[in-house]
């Protein structure tokens, strides 16, 4: 319980809790001026017979503090984001050597299709997994996502990634996975009856480990991660 | 004024008369009265396949453990199956020729529709209109049962932990009437919905027995999830057993 | 014609359906299908307050699903098989809970307690006008709310269940039966909304004509109480976003019924469109369901404080700025939909800067507070209260403004924390704060101060037991909408504080007994109230307790603005609007039209 994410395991993790922790230091700061006036002034100006309150209507000196101050503020906030948002879901800023992994939701399930050996989608070598996602670490990958019949929403936690795939449309999603491990693949839009249980693992691969696992693959029974 | 109360009151009835259609699943089918007639003559069969058989696909299993611990040494989706030539899974039932406005009555037990191992079982049953399927869960896990049929009202309900028992009917004669579970996209299970007693499902073994025929020609028809149906008539008489065999082929070849 | 002469009619106008003292109207005129706005106001408080009910009910059910899931729900068994057998929630009727639980709160409660409720009762008796200035309008923007309501209880009772899309209705998913397992639910949450969107529309062209054209003499823009000033421009945003939701919501049951392909992809339609519209709509929304809140607890600050508002023209400055921007923020529910994210920064620095007049006001409020002579009325701690948990909304709204973050806490409870911190720390503690300040002028009692105060101080300890630790489970990555977190592994060591919510929900559902007995005894056994029982300067404390047919007895005439406390040209630390100093000078004519 707390204001602590959880770790983090993408290449671009650490740039978003940097800004979601400058976010907390800065409301944190707001919100405890904020809170400790007004108990303050709770407590001071609290009614006492005999005791009239000011007549003042205002302050015009200190009304354009407080409208720059947030401004300024929130400006700089707001500038600091759209840098991070750019490198993350910008024009271009899918790398250009990713690995490309079709990702197609349908109620329930995460159905995951890898190029093969030859790197190419739509080729005769390419496999799918169901409810399962290899990827390597240390290596681009960008989620081509799709769904089949209504919303779904594509969100690793660890890597913070979240994507709604929409059916009619391709949405292209990139991540680099930094750490080898197992992580989880959650739905995070309504999608149905099964929404709660639309639930993926996610298997990060050293590098060479996952040109063995792709080239492995073929009896199912090999992709047995829990 | 009165005209807006006028129709306050219009639709608060229209929405009381759309809450009393609510309990499909209690209301029986029309055929209540069994006036269908019966005899003792009974058509029985086996089933053939010839020709290569198609591998069932392997399914991954992995994401589920539960299930997969039910399945050691893995698991494939029972398409075909097939034994010494023979196919099982086959629904066998009367198409046509009872006389026009024979009734029956569904019988009283339900038919028991299994989840167990994210499998369906039986993959391939037949049941009266009216008549209860009575859907269970032997997985630990979420099971959600969606019918999908083209004449029938679809329903798609869930089964989130292990035990529960959900009881369902259909209204209206329809071959066949596919379930799937979403959770679990291998799972299929197709229903053969009847308004009368005479079908059934091939064994193991490919054969099947349908009895309590009164004498007659009827045609009947063997249905198979991929390979489609096969036709053919046949003459009952009283007491009497007709023989029907069907024999299916791949259809790609 | 002169404006003065104008306002003279529709005095003749209301005069007629204002029937003279002495003579009774029959029971069910009076009543039910009375045309006084204040009768109206009472008739959207009870029917509110029972969807308030309704939907904290189905929170209780859900708070029991998360905090034990799939335990059997004690008392659970009395529900069909169809929504939770032996006790146990069905999945399916988790997503209903969810779907209805938002929709009756936000259009069934929140948003009539605010708009219908206040917006009815204060408006006349604020300017200084009789009644409404289309009071047959007001009966019917009632009366069609009330088949809305029952339309969307409804839903629960037909085949499928209650609609179960969410209360944002997401196309596809709110439009395929076969993909839902809900059809006819789905229908009755489309037809109850444009139902009630009429209702809304009717009754904010109302609050609209009055506020410009019956203003009594004297009560210039710059003299109007904050509440009226909310609420007329809240009024503009329900005509002008209403009408959106009804087209989208009329597109939405033209897919399900008449086979269209609006926001169906297979035929060529758009599931972002039906975004675009419900969000085009909903952020103003939003602001509908704070603003009037925000005017109200202005009020009741001053008041409490004894004090004149800090910065009167600031204040309206920001109701108009937040009302503007509203309106141009809408994307930021979106940024993770697949909208083109270039859209993202754009829709990033609107909402942003719409943090600023917020962060105006709460700055104001305190200067309101600050050198003030607070009295610590029951009505001034729910006001404060609202301050202090508006703050804590706010700022977790800089969170989610924030694209990059927005990407990992998007759909997760930090945002269910946020929309209740603003919804319910916000709005509802607004509410309670102006119930319990105007329930004397309701109903001529006083509700018991020693169980305001109780109920207060249970529902702000509660209340904030449910509501904050929510945003820890957000930042765990603990989604929204899901019936049963324990599936996930990264969420099992979060299902601790799933119970401490369940059972700090259970506590606060319970301690509004003590607002509901209070609210009902007092009706019978309050303590009378006097014409003025906060020594507030508006229009309406000049009448008797409750305020009579036909409100004044003559026309009011105004000669300052609503916050002159403890002014010094008087003894005692009130000035009424109305009492005429040697210094001032009548105004020239009304103001209506200036």
């Amino acid at each position: 319980m707390g204001w602590i994410l959880p770790a983090g395991a993408s290449s671009y993790a650490g740039e978003i809790d940097w800004l979601y922790y400058l976010i907390l230091v800065i409301t944190g700061i707001a919100f405890v001026v904020v809170e400790a006036a007004l108990l303050w002034f709770l407590f001071r100006y609290r009614a006492r017979p005999g005791r009239k309150a000011r007549y003042i209507h205002g302050s015009m000196k200190a009304e354009v503090i407080w409208t720059a101050v947030p401004a300024i503020v929130v400006v700089v906030i707001g500038i600091l984001s759209s840098g991070v948002w750019n490198d993350i879901r910008g024009r271009d800023s899918v790398p250009p050597d990713a690995l490309p992994i079709r990702v197609v939701a349908k109620q329930f399930e995460w159905n995951a299709t890898y190029a093969g050996p030859d790197g190419q989608l739509g080729t005769g070598d390419d496999f799918t997994t169901r409810n399962q996602l290899h990827v390597p670490a240390g290596r681009p990958v960008v989620v081509m996502l799709e769904a089949e019949e209504v919303i779904h929403s594509f969100f690793i936690p660890a890597f913070r990634v979240k994507q709604d795939a929409v059916p009619g449309m391709t949405t292209p999603v990139w991540f680099e996975a930094t750490t080898p491990g197992q992580y989880e693949l959650a739905c995070a839009e309504l999608c149905g009856l099964g929404h709660y249980r639309m639930r993926g693992g996610v298997t990060v691969h050293a590098a060479p480990d996952y040109e063995r696992w792709q080239t492995d693959r073929g009896s199912p029974t090999v992709a047995s991660t829990p | 004024m009165r005209v807006l109360m006028l129709g306050t009151v219009l639709v608060l009835l229209a929405c009381g008369g759309s809450d009393e259609g609510g309990d499909a699943t209690v209301s029986t089918s029309e055929g209540a009265a069994d006036t269908g007639p019966r005899g003792n003559g009974s058509i029985t069969g086996t089933v053939s396949f010839a020709g290569t058989v198609p591998a069932n696909p392997a399914i991954d299993m992995s994401a589920e453990q539960a299930c997969a611990e039910k399945h050691a040494g893995g698991v494939r989706d029972p398409q075909y199956v097939v034994a010494d030539g023979k196919l099982g899974n086959v629904f066998v039932h009367v198409k046509s020729g009872l006389p026009a406005g024979a009734r029956y009555a569904p019988p009283t037990e339900p038919v028991v529709l299994d989840q167990d191992g994210c499998l369906y079982e039986p993959r391939v049953f037949g049941v009266m209109t009216g008549q209860q399927i009575e859907i269970r869960n032997s997985d630990p896990v979420l099971h959600n049962i969606k019918a999908v049929p083209t004449e029938n009202r679809g329903f798609n309900i869930s089964q989130p932990s292990e035990g529960m028992k959900t009881t369902r009917t259909f209204t209206t004669p329809e071959v066949m009437v596919p379930l799937e579970c979403n959770v679990h996209g291998w799972m299929n299970a197709y229903a053969g919905v009847k308004d009368h007693p005479f079908f059934a499902t091939t064994g193991d073994d490919g054969t099947f027995r349908i009895e309590g025929l009164p004498a007659g020609t009827y045609e009947v028809e063997a249905w198979h999830e991929k390979l489609g149906t096969r036709t053919t008539t046949v003459t009952v008489t009283d007491d009497g057993t007709a023989t029907a065999d069907f024999s299916f082929s791949p259809t790609t070849t | 014609m002169t404006t003065s002469a104008r306002v003279g009619e529709q005095r003749i106008e209301a005069a007629v359906h204002a029937p003279a003292h002495g003579h009774h109207p029959p029971f069910l005129r009076r009543y039910i299908f009375s045309t006084d706005h204040k009768i109206i106001g009472i008739q959207f408080l009870v029917m509110s307050l029972f969807f308030l009910l309704v939907g904290g009910t189905l929170a209780m059910v859900m708070r029991w699903q998360l905090g034990f899931p799939g335990q059997a729900m004690p008392g659970g068994g009395v529900l069909p098989e169809t929504m939770a057998p032996g006790g146990v929630v069905l999945p399916e009727f988790y997503n209903s809970l969810v779907t209805m639980h938002g929709t009756f709160m936000v259009f069934f409660a929140i948003m009539p307690l605010l708009v219908g409720v206040f917006g009815n009762f204060l408006i006349p008796l604020k300017i200084g006008a009789p009644d409404m200035a289309f009071p047959r309008i007001n009966m019917a923007s009632f009366w069609i709310a009330v088949p809305a309501g029952l339309i969307m209880v409804a839903g629960f009772f037909v085949e499928g269940g209650a609609a179960a899309a969410g209360w944002t209705s997401y196309a596809p998913l709110s439009a395929s039966p076969e993909h839902s397992g809900v059809s006819l639910g789905q229908v009755f949450w489309c037809v109850s909304l444009i139902v009630l969107g009429l209702s809304s529309i009717l009754g904010s062209f109302n609050y609209i004509t009055t506020v410009i054209n019956m203003r009594a003499p004297g009560m210039t823009w710059g003299r109007l109480p904050l509440t009226v000033w909310s609420l007329f421009i809240t009024a503009i945003l329900v005509l002008l976003a209403i009408p959106i939701l009804s087209g989208a919501v009329i597109m939405l049951l033209f897919d399900q019924t008449l086979g269209t392909h609006f926001f169906l992809p297979g035929e060529g339609g758009q599931p972002l469109l039906w975004q675009h519209l419900f969000w085009f709509f909903g952020h103003p929304e939003v602001y509908i369901l704070i603003l009037p809140a925000m005017g109200i607890v202005s009020d009741i600050l001053a008041n409490g404080a004894r004090k004149p508002i800090f910065g009167y023209k600031m204040m309206v400055a920001s109701i108009i700025a937040i009302a503007f921007l509203g309106w141009i923020v809408w994307g930021h529910h979106m940024f993770q939909s697949g909208m083109n994210p270039t859209l993202g920064n754009s829709f990033m620095i609107s909402t942003m800067l719409i943090a600023v007049p917020s962060a105006i006001k709460v700055f104001n409020w305190l200067g309101t507070l600050w050198q003030g002579n607070i009295r610590f009325t029951v009505p001034m701690l729910h006001a404060i209260a609202f301050v202090s948990m508006f703050v804590i909304g706010g700022l977790s709204g800089v969170f989610m403004a924030s694209t990059p973050v927005d990407i990992y806490i998007h759909d997760t409870y930090f945002i269910v924390a946020h929309l209740h911190y603003v919804l319910f720390g916000g709005s509802l503690f607004a509410i309670f704060a102006g119930i319990s300040y105007w329930y004397p002028k309701m109903f001529g009692r006083l509700m018991s101060h020693r169980w305001g105060v109780a109920h207060f101080w249970l529902t702000f300890v509660t209340y904030n037991l449910v509501f904050f630790p929510m945003h820890a489970l957000g930042v765990g990555g603990h989604m929204r909408r899901i019936y049963d977190p324990t599936q996930y592994e990264f969420l099992q060591p979060l299902q601790p504080i799933n119970e401490v919510i369940s059972i700090a929900a259970f506590a606060l559902f319970t301690s509004q007994l003590i607002f509901a007995v209070n609210f009902i005894g007092s009706w019978f056994r309050g303590e009378r109230a006097g014409d003025n029982p906060w020594e507030d300067n508006s229009l309406e404390w000049t009448v008797s307790s409750p305020a009579p047919h036909g409100n004044f007895a003559t026309t009011p005439v105004v000669y300052r603005g609503p916050y002159e406390y403890s002014s010094p040209l008087v003894e005692q630390d009130f000035l009424p609007q109305t009492v005429k100093l040697s210094t001032d000078t009548p105004p020239a004519a009304s103001p209506a039209g200036d």
